[in-house]
This record gives C-alpha cells, sequence and structure tokens, in this order.
C-alpha cells in the first residue's frame, strides 16, 4: 500500500512549474505595471527640479488645478448622498423594480466616456434639445464648466452606491433596530449608526470616485471645448502640453495624476486592512 | 417569538432621492440620445452605421479589444494564481499594483505608454531593432487595451481561488492525478465562469475606452481608428446624427457584454445548486 501522502506536498505545484508561473507573471508585471509608473516619473523629472516645479505653478496649470479640484468637490460629494441614500433604499427594504435600479445604478459603467459626454453635447448643446432654450436665457452648459461637472458626475455616479450596496447587505440591520427600540430618531439613528458602521467602506467609495472624477479625460474632452484657463481639467492639460510637443511638462502635471492614483491605492490597502481587522470584533 | 421589527426609517425620502437623481444625471441625458437617433430615420441611420469608415472603426475597436481580452484571459488568471498561491517578497506590492489601471487617468497611461513604445522609447527602440512597430499602429491599441482592462481578470478570478477548498485538490492527488492534471482538470473548471465574467468586463471596458488608446493609436481613418474617435470626429465636425448613430452601437455591444455576464452568474448559481442538491 502506498503510504499517505501529505496534504502540503500535494497541493503544492513542482518546482519548475512555480517558478515558470512566478517568471511570467513578474515578466507582465514588470512590462506593464511598474515600468509605466516609474517612466510618468521619470519623464516628469528628466529636465530637473526646477523645471518640474514651474511646470506645475504656470498659469495655465495652476488653473486646470484648481478646475479639477472645484469639479471633485461638487461631483464626489453629490455622488457620496446619492449613494448613502440609494444603498439604504436598497439594502433596507424590499419593493417592486429594486433590481432593476441596481442595473441602473451601475449603468454608467457600461456607457463609453465619449458616450458620457456625447449625451450631455445632445441635450444641452447648441443643436441640443435644451440648446435654444439655454441660449435665450443666457445659460452655458457645453464648452463650460457645469457641463465638464455634470460629465463628472454621469462617469462617476457608481462608485459610493456600488461599494456600500454589498457592505450594507452583509452587515444587516441589528444596530439600526436597536437604536430604533432604544427611542434615537431616524436622523440620530443614522449619525450615530449607520454612518460609523459603514466608516470605513464609505471612505473607499469616496476615494476610488474621487480618483475618476479627478482623472476623467474622454467625457470631459467632448464638452469641454479646451479653452486654456478656463474649462481645462488637469488631464486636458497634459494632452494639449503633449500635443505641443512640451512632453517634459505634460509629464510633470502626469506625474501629480499618478501621485493621486497611487494615494488611492494606498487607502485602498489600508481600508481593506482596517476593514479586516473590524470585522472579526464585529462578528464576536 | 422573535422580537418584533421596527420599520427602519427613510424609504419614501431616499426612494425619492434615489430616483430624482438617477432620472437628472442618467436617465434622461441617455434618453436624449435615444431620441436621437429615433429621430435619425432608419436609412439615414443604417447608412452612418455601415459607412466604410466606420465598419473600419468597429474592427479596429472590437478586434484590438478581443486580442486584449484573450491576453488577459490567459495572464490575469495566472497572475492571480500566483498572487493567491505563492508567497514571495513583494507579493502584497505587486497585489496593491495590479489595481494601478483602475486609479491611474487614462490620459496619463496614454501618453506614458506612447512614450514607452515609440521609436525612441525604453521599450520601442529594442522592439523596432527587432523589425517590429508598436505605437502608432493597431498593436499599440492592443497595448493600451491590454493596460487598462488587466485588472479585470485578476480581481475576478482572485476571489474564487481564494475559496477554493484543498480537499478537492487533496482528493485528486490521492487518486493519483499529476499536479498538471489537478490545474487542468479539477481547478481550472472551477475557475472559467469568473474568467468568462472577468473577460466580459474587461471588453466591455476595453470597447469605450478612448483616453488611453489615442496617443498610441496613430488615429489614421481605415487603418487606427477606434469607435469613440470616430464619434469625437463626427461631433468636432457637427456631424450629431453620425456621432449617435456609432454610438448606438457602441452602447448595443456593451449591453450585450455585460447581458451575457448576468446569464452566465445565473448559470453558474444554477449549476452549483444543482450541485448541492
Amino acid at each position: 500500500m502506498m503510504p499517505p501522502r501529505k496534504p502540503s506536498t500535494a497541493l503544492r505545484d513542482p518546482a519548475w512549474l512555480r517558478f515558470g508561473l512566478l517568471a511570467i507573471a513578474l515578466a507582465f508585471v514588470a512590462v506593464f505595471l511598474v515600468l509605466p509608473l516609474v517612466a510618468v516619473f521619470a519623464f516628469g523629472i528628466e529636465k530637473g527640479v526646477a523645471f518640474f516645479v514651474s511646470s506645475l505653478t504656470d498659469p495655465d496649470a495652476r488653473a486646470a488645478i484648481r478646475l479639477t479640484l472645484i469639479v471633485a468637490a461638487i461631483a464626489v460629494p453629490a455622488n457620496t448622498i446619492f449613494g448613502v441614500a440609494a444603498a439604504w433604499l436598497i439594502t433596507r427594504f424590499a419593493f417592486r423594480g429594486k433590481n432593476l435600479l441596481v442595473s441602473l445604478i451601475d449603468l454608467p459603467f457600461a456607457v463609453s466616456p465619449v458616450i458620457a459626454g456625447l449625451i450631455y453635447v445632445l441635450l444641452f448643446g447648441a443643436n441640443g434639445w435644451l440648446g435654444p432654450w439655454l441660449a435665450a436665457h443666457d445659460i452655458k452648459i457645453i464648452y463650460a464648466v457645469p457641463g465638464i461637472i455634470l460629465a463628472t458626475t454621469f462617469v462617476t455616479f457608481p462608485f459610493v452606491a456600488r461599494e456600500l450596496i454589498p457592505l450594507m447587505q452583509a452587515q444587516g440591520s441589528e444596530e439600526e433596530q436597536a437604536a430604533l427600540t432604544l427611542g434615537a430618531g431616524g436622523w440620530s439613528m443614522f449619525w450615530r449608526v449607520v454612518l460609523p458602521k459603514i466608516g470605513w467602506g464609505l471612505v473607499y467609495g469616496v476615494i476610488l470616485c474621487n480618483a475618476r472624477a479627478m482623472g476623467e479625460f474622454g467625457a470631459v474632452s467632448v464638452v469641454s471645448g479646451h479653452i486654456r484657463g478656463v474649462t481645462n481639467t488637469m488631464p486636458l492639460h497634459v494632452e494639449i502640453l503633449y500635443n505641443e510637443y512640451q512632453r517634459t511638462a505634460a509629464f510633470a502635471v502626469a506625474s501629480l495624476l499618478a501621485l493621486i492614483a497611487l494615494a488611492t491605492l494606498v487607502v485602498k490597502q489600508l481600508v481593506g486592512w482596517r476593514m479586516r481587522r473590524v470585522a472579526p470584533s464585529e462578528a464576536a | 417569538m422573535r422580537r418584533r421589527r421596527h420599520a427602519l426609517p427613510g424609504f419614501g425620502l431616499t426612494l425619492g432621492l434615489s430616483l430624482a437623481y438617477l432620472a437628472l444625471i442618467v436617465l434622461i441625458p441617455l434618453a436624449a440620445l435615444a431620441l436621437k437617433s429615433a429621430t435619425i430615420g432608419p436609412l439615414a441611420f443604417w447608412h452612418a452605421v455601415t459607412a466604410p469608415r466606420a465598419l473600419a472603426a468597429y474592427r479596429v475597436t472590437f478586434g484590438c479589444a478581443a486580442v486584449a481580452g484573450l491576453i488577459n484571459l490567459v495572464l490575469g488568471p495566472l497572475l492571480a494564481w500566483v498572487l493567491v498561491r505563492y508567497r514571495f517578497p513583494g507579493r502584497k506590492l505587486i497585489d496593491a499594483l495590479v489595481d494601478l489601471p483602475f486609479a491611474l487617468p487614462t490620459a496619463v497611461a496614454g501618453i506614458t505608454l506612447t512614450a514607452l513604445y515609440a521609436s525612441n522609447g525604453w521599450l520601442g527602440r529594442w522592439i523596432e531593432a527587432a523589425g517590429y512597430k508598436v505605437a502608432y499602429t493597431p498593436t499599440g491599441i492592443t497595448v493600451a487595451l491590454t493596460f487598462v482592462s488587466l485588472p479585470f481578470l485578476v480581481r475576478s478570478v482572485q476571489p474564487v481561488l481564494e475559496q477554493l477548498e484543498p480537499d478537492i485538490e487533496e482528493a485528486a492527488a490521492t487518486l493519483g492525478a499529476g499536479r498538471l492534471t489537478t490545474l487542468r482538470k479539477v481547478i481550472l473548471p472551477m475557475l472559467w465562469p469568473a474568467i468568462l465574467t472577468g473577460f466580459a468586463l474587461a471588453f466591455a471596458r476595453a470597447v469605450g475606452e478612448y483616453g488611453s488608446v489615442i496617443f498610441i493609436a496613430g488615429n489614421l481613418p481605415m487603418v487606427s481608428e477606434i469607435a469613440p474617435l470616430l464619434i469625437v470626429a463626427k461631433l468636432d465636425a457637427y456631424d450629431y446624427a453620425g456621432a449617435t448613430a456609432i454610438a448606438v452601437v457602441l452602447l448595443l455591444a456593451s449591453f450585450v457584454a455585460l447581458f451575457l455576464i448576468n446569464v452566465l452568474q445565473l448559470w453558474t448559481v444554477r449549476r452549483r445548486s444543482a450541485e448541492t442538491r
């Protein structure tokens, strides 16, 4: 009879397979992830720190940074309020059409950014449905800041709701029931029980939403009109610099965007770590 | 008897807020697209959708998205396997880095990949010395789409691998299966639903991708022009009807991909419940 094998060796890939797969995986990661990330910063500082700083403090760059911050400061809170409300609605109540609502919330993820811009042009553009009315009242949406905010809000629409729905589904409503039993009102229950409970998931959703809002290119590019200093966001400023052969300046601004991306990844790791640490004590 | 449950507050408020906001930001603008396509007229719509330049753009978009999806279909699950099963220095760092294409703005990815693969770039100079060209060709488009859709396959397969029970593999080994046979005949079949879901997500994303592609693509009509760029070109020429027609085709493609995911998930759930019965 064969001696019983240890499970650990049975579950182990042979050494040649291990090294082979590891080598392929590392090569893939090196070429497609590490190299581009290193390149952004390397190209950004290739003309020295002084040039890097002057590329970021140039008036057009500063206007672009300001606009990006303004757009994110409106789109992200709006989507956050909606995300919390939609997640509460979907995870705490039973009603007809709930599945349809969930699908509709995800819809913007399936829409190309260019189409996200296009739909607002069709609605508010000079030849759009509301174009003549807007022109008569001297309101500019397309090729102006409101269009950029709307397009950004569309592409970042699902992020917070998507993060909260599975989390709140898993958490259940026991604590809320207890708070109500103890006589808490609706808002007091929301601020003292619900918000602390979903805290880290909410932070994560907001961070993802913000990263996309600051980095969005396609949708914003369609509605912006690329007016320097007025309707240029940071990604659009990168494009203009790059197309004008100001490569180093383009990569300097791109480095700033890449830093936001890296910060997003770090926060994701921290939040994941916090949620795993918190989860067992909640279960107890 | 169970504790009496309170009716939670806020149904009317959250329902009203959610529906109003959804209608304002998503549904009414999308309805504008549907209305516009309805006013074009079927014949003009058909002509716009089947023009040679449009057909070439679909070919480039769907072809490159499919090839990028296939590259990730092989390398994504492989990367997920390495991340879940092997222990090596830097594993957590790589795991975190997999989300980079989600977080990095597409324009930044676009100019960086272009600079890397251009003929004087870090990678481009070696590739051109070997007689190939990546930047400003459909190959470049495929590279950009592989980058942006990389996380989908890894992140859809990874949780399935993490939850895999070791006893099935042990049983296979006990019954005399070699490790490769176990991987191929036992583990891979369990991964297929996740792999296909990841592929469909990656494809849907890649079909609509714009920012990371336009810098590296060359954007030559009939050769290296993607469908989203054709929409922008038609908009720049004030051809709203033409732009709308192409947009409808692209949207339908994404919806079909996502519909297939739902069918797939339903099928997986059914199969699981049939197995446990």
